[in-house]
């Protein structure tokens, strides 16, 4: 059945463009650069501009890491997978961060540091921050040539007025390279810092939107924030101040889902990176088995 | 006494233009639109200086070209020809030959505009205070408190309540506006500010403590000043020296007590006498 | 009457015409017009009315364009400027620092208070606002204008009253020449008493001063030297020699 289809699905001509536009984006850090983006067997929305991304740059021999919320099992994730499964040939897929040459994600960034070998690929629904101050795109495209990102800040500024705090909780604007601002994708507030300094090449792929733009490796990314209210990520904290853990690993240092125990109607928390979740439970296992001999 | 503002023979036309443009429009022919090719002469041949401190008023009716004049020096719009040269800090900027981001920089750091339409100068979607830390913000100040501060301070100078500079502006009474107009020009602290008919439209009191106002700041900060409108008595209370235009052209300029007292083209006399 | 020292200023052959674009005319308000002001003296212009007394002192304020002749003034760094031809920077340069006109109407801001208007001189010169506030109180009670009217506008002043604020304007930026257009004018006896003493005050300090008084009691008691201005010949006459 994979044979009837060319390898990544998409024709060559195809890839190639994605590709220099790929290449422009690493060379112009948070710059977003249009391209043509290909109807795919999939609504767009589903997560095509990530796709397109991932099934340019995958090669034989590579193994992918599909994610979706932190999640590599939910339908959405299952269904790139196995799509990508069904045009690579030669392609391999697994859940660990760890494992995995090239991740796709929607929502989170792995809690795993990633490596200088690694490609991360993030499903963007909206790329321009500016969106939500300029209606006009010739307007924003003058905006962001001139790093002029002075009304996202006063949205900034009348969050405090109204709120004593930012209240943006994902998707939140950040500078790359001292120039232009980028929309991260609506990753939480807690994976922004993660985008700093990254030894991964992070590529963001916008399929509706029809834009690709990347934070290359090492690369500053500053959320913006003011001198005396600098930006936070999410704390956890419960009504006493004590940093929640996870239900099932007991991690206290990774990004929690809270979810509604359908038993005892009370508030659990549990690690939103499911990968992250399952190493922790087993090394717990084990360093119980050897403390139990 | 240190210049501010230099512009030469600046011409704006609007529509593709011919040769004829130029010699078939004005006031001797009674029109700004070339009967050759239907072009519109905004501005023709608008030559003026500018010092510290002073401020110029630019006289005419509309369609006369004054604001067309303020406009290309905000770079609201680009000018079909002509030079302009601003001077700030023992340096020279040649206004029209600077690219898009040196224009902004200029425009945030150094100039400021109040329009006659608060719409234009102020965005209604975010509070009074928000409006004036746009324009800190756009000249790098980024620290929360300071623009606050900042922000209180300026209201309180154009007595905007400080309690209400959370507000939306349009919850503000027309002279409140511009008030915050006012507040939200003088952020940076700018050497040089235009005034487009920012009395137009308001009640005669209000008016008054407007220009008032104008004058103070003037008077402390130094400011250097283009004020354009069609009223003569703002022209009396505001401006030392006058400009008076018609279709595109400087008709007449002097010192305001004597363009008002002793006019000397036919059309600031008429102007003049109709007004007085 | 001691003319040793240079003239502060010298009017030679000053005329002025209007010329109505409306009506068609030329209308002669001065013709041929030459005078001296020292400094420390008073020069009283004399002379009907339709003299053109007034545009005299316009014409060296250039609130009116001169249309001939030179009028020459000597700055304080004894140079000599033609205010007839002048840029208009250095007019409004010296009329900040040098020349003051007191003219009989008062053009202010509807809020303003008096005491703010008749610092204004003051505070463009860059004096500082409690200072100048010294300087003009002084001057308001030297010219009895009541305390009470110190900090209101002078809208719903009496002429009288309104005159009296317009003179302290003029008188409390010491001038080096000072131009006065009927300033007692609609003044009662005891003020008009005050304004004499206080213009006597400027003479010693050196300032030099033009004017134009409505009583020819003031001009015998005040002024140095007299010019009398007559009507200018009838236009035909002038437009022959303009042509």
């Amino acid at each position: 059945m994979s044979l009837s289809y060319p390898f990544g699905f998409l024709d060559e001509y195809a890839k190639k463009e994605i590709r220099r536009t790929t290449l422009k984006a690493v060379a112009i850090p948070g710059y977003q650069v249009p391209y043509s983006s290909r109807e795919m067997p999939m609504g767009r929305g589903f997560g095509t501009g990530g796709l397109q991304l991932t099934l340019s740059v995958i090669g034989k021999g590579e193994t992918l890491k599909v994610i979706d919320q932190g999640t590599d099992d939910s339908v959405n994730a299952v269904s790139l997978r196995s799509f990508i499964e069904m045009t690579c040939e030669g392609v391999n897929t697994t859940t660990k961060t760890e494992e995995s040459d090239l991740i796709q994600s929607r929502h989170r960034i792995p809690e795993k540091p990633l490596r200088e070998d690694q490609i991360l690929i993030l499903q963007v629904p909206y790329p321009d921050p500016l969106i939500v101050v300029e209606a006009s795109e010739e307007k924003r495209k003058t905006l962001h040539g001139e790093a002029d990102y002075s009304r996202l800040l006063v949205k900034l500024y009348e969050d405090i007025v109204k709120f004593d705090e930012i209240t943006i909780s994902h998707r939140y604007p950040t500078r790359i390279n001292n120039h232009y601002v980028i929309d991260p994708s609506p990753i939480p507030r807690w994976d922004v810092p993660k985008l700093n300094q990254s030894p991964a090449l992070i590529l963001l792929g916008a399929g509706r939107e029809k834009k690709i733009y990347a934070v290359p490796p090492y690369t500053k990314a500053e959320p913006l924030a003011f001198e005396d209210v600098p930006f936070r990520v999410e704390d956890f904290n419960d009504v006493n101040g004590m940093r929640r853990c996870c239900q099932r690993c007991n991690c206290n240092n990774s990004f929690l889902d809270e979810f509604i125990d359908s038993k005892t109607g009370h508030k659990v928390y549990q690690c939103s990176d499911a990968d992250w979740c399952e190493e922790n439970t087993i090394n717990n296992n084990e360093t119980l088995e050897i403390a139990n001999g | 006494m240190d210049k501010v503002l230099e512009v030469n023979n600046l011409s704006k036309v609007y529509g593709q233009g011919c040769a004829a443009c130029f010699e078939l429009t004005g006031p001797e022919h009674d029109t700004n639109i070339c009967p050759k090719c239907g072009s519109v002469v905004a501005a023709h041949n608008v030559s003026f200086d500018l010092y510290k401190g002073e401020i110029l008023g630019i006289m005419g009716e509309s369609g006369s070209g004054k604001s067309t004049a303020v406009k290309c020096l905000y770079f609201d719009q680009k000018p079909t020809s002509g030079r302009a040269s601003f001077f700030n800090d023992e340096k020279q900027y040649d206004l029209f030959n600077m690219n898009a981001a040196h224009q902004r920089h200029l425009m945030n750091h150094k100039f400021g505009m109040v329009y006659q339409n608060p719409h234009l100068g102020l965005n209604f979607d975010i509070s009074a205070g928000g409006n004036i830390a746009e324009r800190l913000l756009m000249s790098e100040v980024d620290h929360y408190g300071e623009i606050r501060k900042r922000a209180t301070d300026l209201l309180k100078r154009t007595e905007v309540l400080a309690e209400r500079m959370d507000e939306l502006p349009k919850n503000f009474s027309g002279g409140m506006q511009q008030r915050v107009q006012i507040a939200k020009a003088l952020a940076i602290n700018p050497p040089l500010l235009f005034l487009d008919e920012v009395t137009t439209g308001l009640d005669l009191s209000v008016q008054a403590a407007i220009l008032d106002l104008i004058l103070e700041i003037q008077q402390e900060n130094q400011t250097a000043m283009i004020v354009v409108t069609h009223d003569l008595g703002v022209i009396r209370l505001l401006a030392g020296r006058t400009l008076v235009m018609k279709y595109g052209r400087i008709i007449e300029n002097g010192l305001t007590d004597q363009i008002l007292e002793d006019p000397q083209h036919a059309y600031t006399q008429r102007l003049v006498a109709s007004a007085l | 009457m001691n003319n040793t020292e240079q003239p502060i200023l010298r009017v030679e052959n000053y005329g002025k015409y209007f010329q109505l674009h409306e009506q068609g005319k030329i209308i002669p308000s001065s013709h041929d017009v030459n005078l001296d002001v020292y400094p420390g003296q008073l020069t009283a212009l004399i002379g009907p009315t339709g003299a053109g007394k007034s545009t005299v002192l316009k014409g060296i304020y250039r609130s009116y364009l001169p249309t001939s002749g030179r009028l020459l003034f000597r700055t304080k760094d004894n140079v000599e400027i033609d205010l007839a031809q002048a840029d208009e920077h250095l007019i409004l340069e010296l009329r900040r620092t040098e020349i003051a006109f007191v003219t009989q109407f008062l053009h202010a801001l509807p809020r303003q208070a008096t005491q703010d208007i008749v610092a204004q001189p003051l505070i463009r010169r860059g004096m500082d606002y409690s200072q100048a506030l010294n300087i003009v109180h002084e001057t308001l009670s030297a010219m009895n204008l009541p305390k009470a009217l110190w900090s209101i506008s002078p809208a719903t002043f009496s002429g009288g009253e309104k005159q009296r604020v317009n003179l302290a304007r003029g008188l409390v930026s010491r001038p080096r020449l000072l131009l006065l257009d009927e300033p007692t004018a609609s003044l009662d006896p005891v003020t008009t008493e005050k304004v004499i003493g206080l213009i006597e005050n400027l003479k010693n300090e050196g300032v030099a001063m033009l004017a134009i008084f409505h009583q020819p009691e003031l001009v015998e008691r005040l002024a140095d030297s007299v010019v009398k201005l007559n009507p200018p010949i009838v236009a035909e006459q002038i437009l022959k020699e303009i042509a």
